[in-house]
């Protein structure tokens, strides 16, 4: 399964990772159109590291969705390294999803029938590899993240941090270029919350895109960059590439 | 690549199905009895179908037996002579029905006398069948010692008889049996052959041989002993003049078998006042076991049938609550990149595995019942290798049809909505 790579003139700089040109997303609220973007132009840089910030209802959940190529825009063009993702199937998100991106959510989101191991292949898993390949895969990132013997625990059988770890395992197994966070920190107390961040921003030394929905400002902190979103516009830009 | 899939899917679908293991069960019943019973059903008919066949076999399709049967009013009153009841076939009926009917392949008469026969100091109570050699084609059996009656011995009226073993066992032990001579009341009768017996001892099944026959050319058996019988009963004498005991008629196809068991019956009809004969057909009882057995077939089919869609129906309704149960999870596998064919094969392979779960079940239940019946009733059961391929056929299709419709929700889930889910 390989995703076609049409080359997209508008996207030149090889170092721009997503582009938004002129992006809206409309939803229909009964009668009335609410417009969660309203006109976003915006470029990423590759080996970015973005935290997006805005009160609820400023469009950074609709931003999420669409850098996680979980949805398309309504109107405007959204790139997303070199595919533009309006005029992809569903079957050619879930590839792109599957090849491009790992996700790390505020609740871990983990499948808790699996094991630590069976989690971090999942990824593998739809990619089809090998049973070998993806074990030692696992067990190498498990290794990473600190959670080398726990491989066969289930994830009610560890603490928030731990689940967190293996999230990120997962999130790392088909070393995607880009990494979405959805409040990473959220569940966890201020020291664990704390670990996970020094721990993102290894991946981004290593050269990992990370885009990351906080309303902490501490934790945004974190991050070269910080986009504020305001009433489905973006607001401002702090920090340097 | 698909088949490692495959493999992963199913044992991830048994994990799945182990989390909850009497929700697994109690889901799989239906399966479980209906598949059961479609095991059971079959082996039954089948079983039933093998013992009519088998007696078809024995009989033969292609033949037609008239037996003599001395009519019910015959027995107080006096036909011709005092206590003399005339009755049964004819010399001339087995005449007439060969001079009839083309389609007739053969005829074979058959004269049948009790007498004890004797050799030596040993006695047994015989059936002596005076019959032509045709007989041993019509009721082939394996000869063990010398050989079975000629027509030579027709012509020559020769006092020869062939035994069955258990007769030659009985009446000679260990002696070499061929050429010895047997008595048969006042004759001396000359053992040529020794035939194998099929007698049944499985109740029902009927054969035309039975292990005391001696046979002895017909033309003999009518000059030594006559036509006439005479029996004492409860100090009474009573005689009976009866020509032929039995006829077997013998067509050329199964095709011609009712008309001319038709034409036999009109025929004999009209010579005979009384119905003193009595006509087996083979072929009919055939017809017949296949008919009940359709019947049968139909009536439990149906209820399998209806088990399986309540079965199928109660696997449906499990698997969309658990489609429900796991929007969350279907959510997390659709973000990381499962396409949403690949989240129908995983519910799909679950239903299905869960349904074959019960198929197999059910088969053990089917296949354990017929056995226990034919335990305790005596009834002949067959299981067959194509009733167990059907039905583990059938349970995958249960599966596969109430598995899309949960499969299909569990696709269209949207994972935006379904990361959201608690």
């Amino acid at each position: 399964m390989t995703i076609a790579h049409e080359p997209v003139k508008s996207v030149r700089r090889a170092d721009v990772v997503i582009r938004f040109d002129d992006v809206y997303k409309i939803y229909q609220m009964g009668e009335e159109k609410v417009a969660a973007l309203n006109g976003v132009t915006l470029d990423i840089e590759r080996g970015g590291f973005w935290a997006i910030m805005g009160p609820s209802g400023s469009g950074k959940s609709t931003m999420l969705n669409l850098l996680g190529c979980l949805d398309r825009p309504t109107a405007g063009r959204y790139h997303f390294d070199g595919h533009d993702v309006g005029s992809l199937s569903d079957d050619k998100l879930s590839d792109l999803r599957l090849r491009k991106l790992g996700f790390i959510f505020q609740s871990f989101n983990l499948i808790p029938q699996l094991t630590v191991r069976e989690n971090i292949e999942l990824p593998l898993f739809y990619l089809n590899w090998e049973p070998r390949d993806s074990a030692a895969r696992a067990e190498e990132l498990a290794e990473r993240v600190g959670l080398g013997n726990r491989l066969e625990h289930r994830p009610n059988q560890l603490s928030g941090g731990q689940q967190q770890r293996v999230a990120i395992a997962r999130a790392l197994a088909n070393d995607p270029p880009v990494l979405l966070a959805d409040e990473p920190t959220g569940n966890l107390d201020t020291a664990t919350g704390e670990q996970i961040m020094v721990m993102l921003g290894e991946l981004h030394e290593q050269g990992k895109t990370i885009l990351m929905v906080t309303h902490e400002p501490e934790i945004a902190a974190h991050a070269r960059r910080q986009l504020h979103m305001r009433d489905g516009k973006v607001d401002r830009l702090e920090g340097e590439a | 690549m698909r088949g490692m899939r495959l493999g992963r899917n199913i044992q991830l679908g048994v994990k799945n199905l182990l989390l909850h293991k009497l929700r697994s069960m109690l889901t799989m019943l239906g399966v479980v009895f209906g598949v059961g019973s479609v095991v059971a059903m079959l082996a039954v008919g089948e079983g039933a179908s093998a013992e009519a066949l088998e007696q078809i076999r024995r009989l033969g399709s292609t033949n037609i037996i008239v037996s003599s049967v001395k009519p019910v009013e015959e027995q107080s009153s006096g036909a011709m002579q005092a206590n003399m009841s005339v009755y049964g076939l004819k010399y001339d009926d087995e005449t007439r029905v060969r001079a009839t009917f083309p389609n007739v392949e053969r005829t074979v008469p058959v004269k049948q006398i009790a007498k004890e026969g004797r050799l030596g100091s040993r006695s047994m109570e015989l059936r002596v069948k005076g019959t032509t050699p045709d007989w041993f084609e019509l009721v082939p059996r394996e000869m063990i010692a010398g050989r079975r009656l000629l027509d030579q011995d027709l012509n020559d009226k020769s006092n020869v008889l062939v035994l069955t073993e258990y007769g030659a066992r009985r009446l000679l032990a260990t002696r070499n049996t061929i050429g010895e001579s047997i008595r048969l009341g006042g004759d001396v009768f000359q053992v040529v052959g020794i035939v194998q017996s099929e007698e049944s001892d499985a109740g029902g099944v009927q054969t035309l041989d039975s292990a005391t026959d001696a046979y002895i050319p017909i033309n003999v058996a009518r000059d030594r002993f006559g036509d006439i019988t005479s029996q004492r009963t409860a100090g009474s004498r009573s005689r009976e003049l009866v020509e032929l005991h039995q006829m077997i008629v013998q067509v050329k196809s199964n095709e011609d078998v009712e008309a001319v068991a038709n034409g036999i019956e009109a025929m004999l009809q009209k010579f005979h006042k009384k119905v003193d004969y009595r006509m087996s057909v083979p072929l009919a009882l055939l017809r017949q076991a296949e008919a009940t057995k359709r019947t049968f077939n139909i009536v439990l089919g149906s209820i399998a049938g209806i088990s399986l869609l309540v079965g199928g129906i109660g696997i449906m309704n499990i698997m969309l609550a658990s489609v429900t149960e796991r929007t969350r999870e279907i959510g997390i596998r659709r973000a990381i990149g499962a396409r949403r064919n690949q989240i129908v094969g995983q519910f799909l392979i679950e239903t299905v595995v869960l349904s074959m779960m019960g198929g197999l079940m059910g088969v053990a239940i089917g296949v354990g019942t017929p056995w226990v019946i034919t335990k305790f009733s005596g009834m002949p059961t067959v299981v067959t290798l194509f009733s167990i391929t059907l039905s583990i056929g059938i349970s995958m299709a249960v599966g596969i049809i109430f598995g899309l419709y949960p499969a299909a929700r569990a696709a269209a889930v949207d994972p935006i909505i379904a990361l959201r889910h608690e």
